[in-house]
Parts: C-alpha cells; sequence; structure tokens
C-alpha cells in the first residue's frame, strides 16, 4: 500500500465534504457579504436528523433497502435543513440587514449556540455511533484502498456540485442569485424578488450542508452534537483560502484543504525530523492559509476588488 | 419623557457639586460592593466579580483593535494566553522561577505587544473577513502549540497545563490570603477585587484618553474609510499596528491577572469560544464606545452566573423536578439573549454617542 496515494485519497475525501460546505458559506458571504456561523450547526442538525430516521426505520422495518432507508434519511435532513435556514434567515439576519455589519455576526453566534445546546438536549451528550447500513467493501486503487462508503461521498458530492454549478450558471433563477450578488438595489428594480432569491440561497447551502453532516457522519460513523463548529471553522476556511464569494474557489479551497491537512498530518513528522507530530495538523492548514493569505490577500481565485465597492 | 432624561442628565453632568457628590457615591458603592456581596449571596459572588473585571480589561483591549481601529479579530483570546502564560512560567514551579509580579506585568504586556505586531505585520493588507479567519487561524495556532509544548522540551506542561502559580504579592504579603487592615477582615477575593478595580480604572482612563488622541482619531478615520485615511496623510500601517499592539497589551495584562487569580491555567481557558465571547461583549455593549463595551462585559459574565444558579432551582420549583440539563439550559438562553439584544439594539446597548458631523447636520434637521 502507497502511503501517499493513500493520504491524497483521504484528503480527497475530506475535502469534498468541507468544499460541500464551503459552498454555502460563500453563496451567502457572496450575496449577504455575512459569516453564516451557524451553518457548520445546520451541518451537524441535518447528519443527527438522518441519523435518528435511520435508527427509527432500523428498529421498525429491518429488511429494508439500505438505499431506500438512506433516501429517505436524507430526505428528511434535506428537508428539516433547508426549512431551519430559511427561518434563521428570516429572524435572525433580514432585520438585520442594514444594521452594522458586525450585528448579524453576533446573532450567528447566538443561533449557533442555541442550535448546539438544543441538539444536547434532545440527543445527549453522548458519541452516537452511526449504524453501518452498507457492507463496507475495499477497493484498490493507484496502490491506496478506497472504501465503498468514501467513493459514495466523492460521487454525492461531485454530482451535487456539478448540479450547483449549473443551476447557477444556467437557470433563471441562477442568473437572479448572481445578480442579486452584483447589486441588491440593481437586481430588484430589474425585477427580482430580492427577499426570495436570499431565502432560496440559504436553503440551498443547508441542502448542501445536510448531505454533507451525512457524508461526514457515514465516513467517521460518529456524529455529536459539537461536530459542527470545527467542520464549519474549516469549511470557513476553505471558502477563504478559495476566495470567498466564488463558487469554484469553495470547491478548489476545500479539496485543497482536505489535501493540506491529511498530506500534512501524515509527514510533518519526517518534515520537522520529528520535532512536531501529527497534533500540529491543524497548525499546517492554517500556516498555509496565512502564508496563501499574505501573497494574495483575496484567495487564491478571488477577483481583485476595488479598494472602495 | 427622552427627552426629559436627557435634560435632567445634562443639568446633573452641568453641575460641579452634583457630579462630585455622585462619583463620590459610585466610589463608596464600588467599595462596599464585595462586603454586601459576600455577606448576601456569598463569597463565590465576589469571585465571579473578579472574573468579570478581568473580562471587561479584556475587552476595552479588543475593542481597541476592533472598536476603535475596525479590524475584526477573531483571535484575540491568544494574547490573553500569551499574557498569562508568560505570568504561569515566570512565577511557578515549572521553572522555579518565582519574579515578583512588578517584573512580570510589563514582560507579559510587552510579550502580548509582541505577537500583536507579529500577527498585525503579515496582515496588514488584508480586509474585513480575510483579516478575521487568519486572526481565529492566529488564536488556533497558539491554543494548538500551548496544548502540544509538553515535548522534546516541556515548556508548557501540554493539556495539563501549569498548576501552582504565585498569587499577587506586595511587601511580602499575599494576596490571596486573608488579611486584617484597621479591624477589617479582607479575605484574598476581596483584596483581588480592589486590586482589578485599581487596573480597570487605568485601563479605562487609557482607553478614554486614546480615543481622543491624535492616535484614536488616525483609528477612527482608519476604521471609517482606510483609503480616505491614507489620502489625509496617516500612516495607516503603522497606526494599524499600534492597534494591534496596544490590544494585544491590555489582553497580556488581563491574562497575566487571569493566572494569578486562578493560580492554574491550561490551553483550555483559549479556545475559539472564549474569542467569540469577548467579542459578543464588545458588540453587544456597544462597539467602540468605552462604557458600552464595559456593560457588555459585565453583563455577559455576571448573566451566565446567575442563569447558572438559577436554572435548575426554578425547574423544581415550577415542575417539581429537573427537565433541561440546567448547563445546556444556561446556554439556551444565553444564545437567545445574544439575538434578542441584537434584534431589538443593532448598534449595542449603549453605543457611541455619534458625534454631530458637519454631514448629519446637512441630511438631519431637528
Amino acid at each position: 500500500m502507497d502511503i501517499f496515494a493513500q493520504q491524497v485519497l483521504n484528503g480527497l475525501v475530506l475535502g469534498s465534504v468541507y468544499a460541500l460546505v464551503a459552498l454555502g458559506y460563500t453563496m451567502v458571504y457572496g450575496i449577504l457579504g455575512l459569516i453564516n456561523f451557524a451553518h457548520g450547526e445546520v451541518v451537524m442538525i441535518g447528519a443527527m436528523i438522518a441519523l435518528a430516521v435511520v435508527s427509527a426505520l432500523l428498529s421498525v422495518f429491518p429488511e429494508m433497502s439500505p438505499f431506500l432507508m438512506i433516501a429517505l434519511a436524507g430526505t428528511a435532513a434535506i428537508l428539516v435543513c433547508m426549512s431551519l435556514a430559511f427561518f434563521i434567515e428570516r429572524l435572525a439576519y433580514r432585520p438585520l440587514r442594514n444594521a452594522p455589519r458586525l450585528a448579524p455576526l453576533i446573532t450567528a453566534i447566538g443561533i449557533s449556540i442555541l442550535l448546539q445546546n438544543i441538539a444536547m438536549i434532545i440527543w445527549g451528550r453522548k458519541y452516537k455511533t452511526v449504524p453501518q447500513i452498507f457492507p463496507t467493501e475495499t477497493f484498490e486503487l493507484f496502490g491506496a484502498n478506497i472504501t465503498s462508503v468514501q467513493i459514495f461521498i466523492i460521487t454525492i458530492s461531485a454530482l451535487l456540485m456539478a448540479g450547483l454549478l449549473v443551476i447557477v450558471h444556467f437557470t433563471k433563477l441562477g442568473r437572479a442569485m448572481r445578480a442579486t450578488s452584483e447589486s441588491q438595489r440593481v437586481a430588484g428594480l430589474m425585477g427580482i424578488n430580492v427577499n426570495k432569491i436570499i431565502s432560496v440561497t440559504f436553503m440551498i447551502g443547508a441542502g448542501l450542508a445536510a448531505v454533507a453532516g451525512i457524508l461526514i457522519a457515514g465516513n467517521y460513523s460518529v456524529a455529536h452534537y459539537s461536530m459542527g463548529f470545527m467542520l464549519g471553522l474549516k469549511a470557513f476556511t476553505a471558502a477563504v483560502l478559495g476566495g470567498i464569494g466564488n463558487l469554484g474557489g469553495a470547491v478548489l479551497g476545500g479539496l485543497l484543504l482536505g489535501l493540506i491537512e491529511s498530506i500534512g498530518a501524515g509527514y510533518i513528522g519526517d518534515l520537522t525530523g520529528g520535532f512536531l507530530g501529527s497534533h500540529y495538523q491543524d497548525v499546517f492548514a492554517f500556516v498555509v492559509l496565512i502564508v496563501v493569505l499574505v501573497f494574495r490577500p483575496t484567495g487564491i481565485m478571488g477577483e481583485r476588488v476595488s479598494e472602495r465597492a | 419623557m427622552k427627552y426629559f432624561m436627557q435634560d435632567l442628565w445634562r443639568r446633573f453632568t452641568g453641575n460641579r457639586r452634583a457630579l462630585f457628590f455622585g462619583y463620590v457615591l459610585l466610589f463608596v458603592a464600588l467599595a462596599l460592593l464585595p462586603f454586601l456581596l459576600s455577606n448576601t449571596v456569598g463569597r463565590t459572588w465576589v469571585r465571579i466579580l473578579d472574573f468579570a473585571l478581568i473580562y471587561a480589561m479584556l475587552a476595552l483591549g479588543l475593542n481597541i483593535v476592533v472598536g476603535f481601529a475596525g479590524l475584526l479579530d477573531l483571535g484575540y483570546i491568544a494574547f490573553y494566553a500569551v499574557g498569562a502564560y508568560t505570568w504561569a512560567l515566570l512565577a511557578s514551579p515549572q521553572f522555579d522561577l518565582h519574579l515578583p509580579f512588578w517584573a512580570i506585568l510589563p514582560i507579559g504586556a510587552g510579550m502580548a505587544a509582541l505577537f500583536g505586531v507579529l500577527l498585525g505585520a503579515p496582515t496588514l493588507r488584508l480586509r474585513g473577513d480575510y483579516l478575521a479567519i487568519v486572526t481565529l487561524g492566529f488564536g488556533e495556532i497558539i491554543r494548538i502549540f500551548l496544548n502540544n509544548l509538553d515535548h522534546p522540551v516541556n515548556v508548557t506542561n501540554g493539556p495539563i497545563g501549569i498548576n501552582k502559580i504565585d498569587p499577587i504579592s506586595i511587601g511580602g504579603a499575599d494576596l490571596t490570603k486573608t488579611h486584617e487592615l484597621l479591624g477589617i477582615v479582607f479575605s484574598g477575593v476581596h483584596i483581588y477585587y480592589y486590586v482589578l478595580l485599581i487596573l480597570l480604572f487605568l485601563t479605562i482612563v487609557i482607553c478614554v484618553r486614546l480615543e481622543k488622541s491624535r492616535i484614536g482619531r488616525a483609528w477612527l478615520a482608519i476604521r471609517e474609510d482606510e483609503l480616505a485615511a491614507q489620502a489625509m496623510g496617516i500612516n495607516t500601517r503603522n497606526v494599524k499596528l499600534l492597534a494591534f499592539a496596544l490590544g494585544a497589551m491590555f489582553g497580556g495584562v488581563a491574562g497575566g491577572l487571569f493566572a494569578s487569580l486562578q493560580g492554574f491555567v491550561s490551553p483550555e481557558s483559549f479556545g475559539l469560544l472564549e474569542s467569540i465571547m469577548v467579542l459578543c461583549m464588545v458588540v453587544l455593549g456597544g462597539m467602540g464606545h468605552v462604557y458600552g463595551v464595559l456593560l457588555g462585559a459585565l453583563l455577559l459574565t455576571v448573566l451566565p452566573e446567575i442563569l447558572r444558579s438559577t436554572a435548575s432551582p426554578i425547574q423544581r420549583t415550577l415542575f417539581g423536578e429537573v427537565y433541561i440539563d440546567p448547563e445546556a439550559l444556561r446556554m439556551l438562553l444565553f444564545g437567545l439573549a445574544l439575538i434578542l439584544v441584537m434584534l431589538v439594539r443593532p448598534t449595542g446597548l449603549w453605543p457611541a454617542p455619534k458625534r454631530r458631523t458637519v454631514i448629519d447636520q446637512d441630511i438631519v434637521e431637528d
């Protein structure tokens, strides 16, 4: 087994989940200029809902096909997360659209704390094990081991990303979204219902987040009420790394961050002569981020914005 | 009603004797507060008050960076950590160093300021949220290093943290012990309260004076429009670095005091959540307004404690038993409070009074 190929593969799997979450951050940021701190929590809620549905189905219909089961759980999680995002935007962000820039940041933090604690009250403090509903098979690819779950993760993420790009670039809704992110006022004058577009953007992001939550819970086989926080943070880092507000940048940033983390964790010991261990995985990711931003202050694919819009 | 109150306030502040009397009253109230608390609700509340004062100092430091200069810093707790660990390493059995506090305080402040410049220098070109994420990363880097620097050379003792940190002692008198002065018994937390109160008062004076100074006005100019500030001849690079350094310095001092009061530091106290908490104090209180930030810091430290002590008794009297985990309920209410306050008062509870500018006069005629 080739260690390097294995690390690259793990990085791609992790990176595609980061990319899905980062897309949600970047879409909202592109339109509202707001860091949606509650997005990571939406990922967690998605994972928890899907887990609850799967466990319920397993106890009632143990004979059900795993594909139908995961489809039902996924649909439930996506629907719950979308309506959650709709209400979050409506109650916590929309009233503050013309407020000072940091006010919605604080409500986002408030929502994040709220969701985490609600999840803790409902699902408890313990780590929840995700039942293995698919028989896991291992294949060999370029000298690395890949499981069926990992193949599933990469396929689903790639499909969703492609779907999102098609929506944003080739549909009427996508055109309205791009127009709104250029200028809300002018978009409104062109007959676009700006409020509706913003709601829809939040909901699409939340749908992706729900899927990402299911994928990450499936990959690590655990779910926890605090799992969204760090994941959200990493995804936001990925979005900034790629150039926030840019969809392609979010995907690139996500994959890159995943690769940096897993390769960094694998080789940091050798690089520093054993001085720094794999505990420094996160340091590695953040140092790369800082270095990239020092040389390209608007991220890898970010456009050079004028000093003042 | 509003105008009546304003009028009353103006008359009160205009009258020198009334103002003097007010200050004396405030002074006496603050001096008696710890005794009042320890005799009514218990000595733990004096300790909570001590922490509230430390957090107030921390929030005032962050206010320089975020409120005055408009640089969003999500990793501010790193400077608090630097201050705390500097104190811990220089005054504990870890390296068997026991420097006196008047030597450590400036060293800690200097170290924190140095880290402030270290963070500030590479980020000068970044704006807004890019800056936010880099500062966040910086905070995490510091925390991870504190957590892992126990091998190959043991510096920070890793996740276990450093224990048995020396308390502040003046003239050989240990301030965490109980002392008797003029027939009044002062316990450790009481003495710390007075020490912290004096330091906080100094911090407030420095902040207020800074805001009105040439540097403070330069910060405000950068916050409002960096390009215009540059065009007016402000050296934005130096002034921004100064904001980072000064803000970090207060954080470092607060961290050192925290270490000596607690007697123990571990990386756990310096996570991202703490950074966010301090930012909430600044924004909730009223960004850029020294007294507003003070209010925010006191509220956000005392309120969760009140919720902690009431969450389970109230449930017990209402429903007969504890249904919801009091810790979860406390955070739930806290999150709700953050959202509601921001929705009702988007500029904070006590925002900076807006000075009427020439432009304002043209638009608003009242």
